[in-house]
């Protein structure tokens, strides 16, 4: 049964792989779905996952990037690197204009980046603590100088982490409260048209896209459908032709994919790396114990977890950071499912009995599933768990106060593990109050090091010598619980061609999709 | 209280009305002070929220978002200003969209009127006809079916009659849209347009109908049952009145005043809007509103929405007691 469905999927692969290479059409309506509700469109204040995936269609950076996260010309059509790795020269493309009609240029990169961007997006402002200065020395070319080499520096260039914001309109406005955000202008290849809040988000082509003939499609409607089940419904029904990663319950997956001229691919998350573990609290109670840590390791069936709960989608993890960013370690010490194992650690312990809260991520089934099934694998072996309920909100406040003992969450990678990687495990990012930073409280100065290191290098031999030492070490500590690298198939109609081409799938402007339609 | 003229009549329905809408008013804040207690009780805030779905949040992060919307003031502070703008009529501003609460609430209000206003006269319509037939049939196989049904449509969880009627009716048979309020992108108008959004509304006004339907139909069968036992209908009988003027005029018109004040009830949530059915058919109405402002604690929206859906609540209230004496001249309205 297994081979006949390989057999098939290869086959419908095969083929969508054939009629990729067909010409491609221009015209047409993409439906597809949107979920949660974007909170705004301005990709320049608003960052989640929803905003990006509509605004990804509106705004461009000056990169994208290849599967391999190698960096491939969008709004820069090439730029270089000097030898010292402290000077990056980028050469904007000619005639590219706002959708207002307004001429592109590298005032506008300036301002995005330096003062803008700097102002409102945290993630980048991490990053640009190593730029020194960004300049425009004429209307076509920004240089970036650095003040030492930063090794990620060409992978802070897509659309979500540095969007280019349009000068004319943001300059010297209250941000947040500029008219213009409600009416997003940005350079990409859809323009934004109307949004009926609670019900759909319409874009429509840039006629002006710099590309000629580009993008293929005429309109994209992003559906806003609450509910998981009902998501699937539209799909079943044809009203959606495009259901992004995630969109529905991992267990509809199958049903959906074996209709007819349905396509998914895994591809396009290879940017965001989504990186699964549970946090265990180094801060107080039983896990500061590095051998308890060790048993509740081994005594997860991750592989289980991976086949019945995440329909095999996914790759179980051998560390800290995701086999598809980049300076991955693939032979760090063992964390393998092994339930004898972890009834050694278990023994040589000081576990006394106590119930240990885990804190399920209140993501929908899946999540929920998860923490039944970690519950079950920690019963086995001898530990007593049980289930803490939350919300959304409520979650936040728990995991940022330290209130949990094992608490599941996921994080993207952002392709570097200086960008992505380095936050979970070095000490001057503990703080209260943060779900997203040094959770665990996990605090060794030889990692500290290694991480301050690695991110200033130029050479990426250097940087793959001492992130494999990083990744040794910290799989050997324990601070996380490692689970699966995830992955979210996007499930399409067979007759939208490249709806994925780049790192960030989806949530690209889809300039290449068309539809093979009458 | 008997009533002289009708001079007399309308000055105390005037009154009666002007006192309970002062009392109404006191409610109201009462309720505004209480909600805002409960859901700043609630753990997490919207700015973590905000900053969880950016998947990066620093300080000045967070900091920032804490001071744009206030929520680094002391809670007095913000109960005070929340309370001052509430007085003015006016909600505040949606931290996570982005807009005023009372523009978000007005652009869903169309929606859920629509949605709760079918399914209020779907539900009254065949729930009291219902009723009535099962009374008149008492005993018989059909007051067994009706009554059957009515069990069944009360027992049953709404999300999943939800579920189940819009994989029948949608992806199976492909007679009826299974989600949403229009055809999206067919830019129909006019006639066009409302048989569209027609066909959009039957399934989820029906499953949203089903529940009150099954409660009006075993509250009008048994409240018939009940009157129709009392002596002033056995001296209709007894004066030789026929059958269909007993019911109709003796038994049905006492036997509504149960269901008048069921449907007191229900119309006070119309606009409260119906959370279930709105998610699982992605109606764009204050319920899904309400259920993702709740999920997101955007503050602002859930106060605005339970503050609309209070005062709802107590018109209806009032309205449902003046029809009382409507319905029934033996009720009197006094101050």
């Amino acid at each position: 049964m297994k081979t006949l469905k390989f057999l098939t999927t290869a086959a419908a692969l095969a083929l969508a792989t054939s009629l990729s290479a067909e010409e491609p059409v221009s015209g047409g309506t993409l439906n597809a779905v949107i979920q949660p509700e974007p909170p705004g469109l301005m990709l320049g204040l608003v960052q989640n996952g929803p905003t990006q995936m509509v605004a990804g269609q509106i705004y461009e950076s000056l990169l994208r990037y290849d599967k391999d996260l190698n960096p491939m010309p969008s709004l820069a059509k090439e730029w270089t690197k000097s030898e010292d790795g402290l000077t990056y020269t980028f050469t904007l493309q000619d005639d590219v204009v706002w959708h207002d009609g307004e001429p592109f240029s590298s005032a506008d990169v300036v301002f995005s980046v330096d003062t803008f961007l700097r102002e409102t997006h945290a993630r980048l402002r991490a990053s640009l603590v190593h730029v020194e200065s960004i300049e425009a020395p004429d209307d076509k070319t920004v240089v970036f100088t650095l003040k030492q080499p930063f090794g990620p520096f060409l992978g802070i260039f897509e659309a979500g982490t540095m969007p280019m914001i349009p000068k004319h309109i943001y300059e010297g406005t209250d941000y947040a409260n500029n008219p213009a955000n409600n009416t997003p202008i940005g350079t990409g290849p859809f323009k934004f048209n109307e949004w009926e809040r609670g019900s759909y988000i319409h874009l429509v082509k840039n006629e002006d896209y710099y590309m000629d003939g580009k993008p293929y499609l005429d309109e994209i409607y992003y559906q806003v459908i609450p509910d998981a089940a009902s998501r699937a419904v539209a799909f079943e029904t044809g009203k959606v032709d495009l259901l992004p990663g995630g969109s529905v319950e991992n267990f509809d997956i199958p049903r959906l994919t074996a209709m007819d001229n349905v396509c998914y691919t895994n591809d396009g998350w290879e940017f965001f790396g989504p990186h699964s573990w549970m946090w265990l609290n180094l801060h107080e109670g039983p896990m500061t114990d590095k051998n308890l840590r060790k048993a509740v390791m081994h005594s997860l069936n991750r592989e289980f977890a991976r086949d019945a709960l995440w329909n095999g989608n996914g790759t179980v993890a051998k560390g800290p950071v995701s086999s598809v960013t980049r300076f991955h370690e693939p032979n760090t010490p063992d964390i393998s499912y092994n339930p004898e194992k972890a009834k050694e650690y278990l023994a040589a312990s000081g576990y006394d009995g106590e119930t240990i809260r885990i804190l399920p991520l209140p993501y929908g089934e899946t999540w929920q599933r998860w923490a039944e099934a970690t519950k079950q694998n920690l019963a086995d072996v001898g530990i007593e768990s049980e289930i803490v309920a939350t919300d959304v909100a409520g979650w936040n406040q728990k995991v940022g106060d330290w209130d949990f003992d094992l608490a599941f969450t996921y994080l993207y990678q952002y392709g570097d593990p200086a960008l992505g990687v380095a936050r979970t495990y070095i000490s001057s990012n503990i703080a209260k109050g943060s779900p997203w930073n040094n959770v665990s409280g996990y605090v060794n100065e030889e990692v500290d090091k290694l991480f301050a290191e690695a991110a200033v290098q130029a050479d990426d031999a250097k940087r793959q010598e001492l992130y494999t030492e990083v990744q040794n070490i910290v799989v050997d500590d324990v601070p996380v619980a490692w689970m699966l690298e995830l992955q979210f198939p996007t499930i399409y109609r067979c007759d939208l061609k490249n709806p994925v081409s780049t790192a960030i799938g989806v949530n690209d402007g889809m300039r290449d999709a068309w539809l093979a339609r009458e | 209280m008997s009533l002289g003229g009708n001079e007399t009549r309308g000055a105390i329905v005037l009154g009666f009305i002007a006192a309970r809408l002062v009392k109404a008013v006191f409610i109201l804040l009462a309720i505004l002070v209480l909600n805002f207690v409960l859901i700043h009780a609630a753990p997490g805030d919207p700015a973590a929220v905000m900053a969880g779905e950016a998947g990066a949040a620093d300080e000045k992060f967070l900091q920032d978002l804490r001071e744009r919307f206030g929520l680094d003031q002391p809670f007095a502070v913000q109960l005070w200003t929340y309370m001052k703008g509430a007085l003015q009529l006016d909600l505040g501003y949606s931290y996570r969209q982005q807009m005023p609460v009372a523009e978000l609430i007005w652009d869903r209000l169309p929606a859920t009127l629509l949605l709760t206003s079918t399914a209020f006269v779907i539900s009254i319509v065949f729930g009291v006809l219902a009723g009535v037939l099962a009374a008149q049939a008492q005993g018989t196989w059909w007051d067994t079916l009706i009554s059957s049904l009515a069990l069944l449509f009360y027992a049953t969880p709404l999300f999943w009659v939800a579920l189940m009627a819009s994989l029948l009716f949608s992806v199976v048979l492909g007679w009826l849209p299974g989600f949403g309020y229009q055809t999206i992108g067919a830019n129909y108008t006019g006639i066009e347009r409302m048989l569209d959004i027609g066909k959009h509304l039957i399934l989820p006004a029906t499953t949203l109908g089903l529940f009150f339907t099954a409660i009006y139909m075993r509250m009008t069968r048994a409240s018939m049952l009940e009157v129709s036992r009392l002596d002033f209908v056995k001296t209709a009988r007894a004066k030789g009145l026929r059958n269909s003027v007993i019911q109709r005029r003796h038994v049905l018109r006492n036997a509504l005043l149960p269901v008048i004040t069921l449907a007191g009830l229900q119309a006070g949530q119309i606009v409260g809007g119906a959370v279930l059915t709105e998610t699982v058919f992605a109606w764009p109405g204050i319920g899904r509103l309400m259920f993702e402002a709740i999920s997101q604690r955007d503050y602002n929206v859930i106060l605005g929405v339970f503050f609309i859906s209070a005062a709802m609540v107590l018109l209806f209230n009032l309205i449902t007691d003046i029809l009382y004496g409507i319905v029934d001249p033996r009720i009197r309205l006094t101050k």
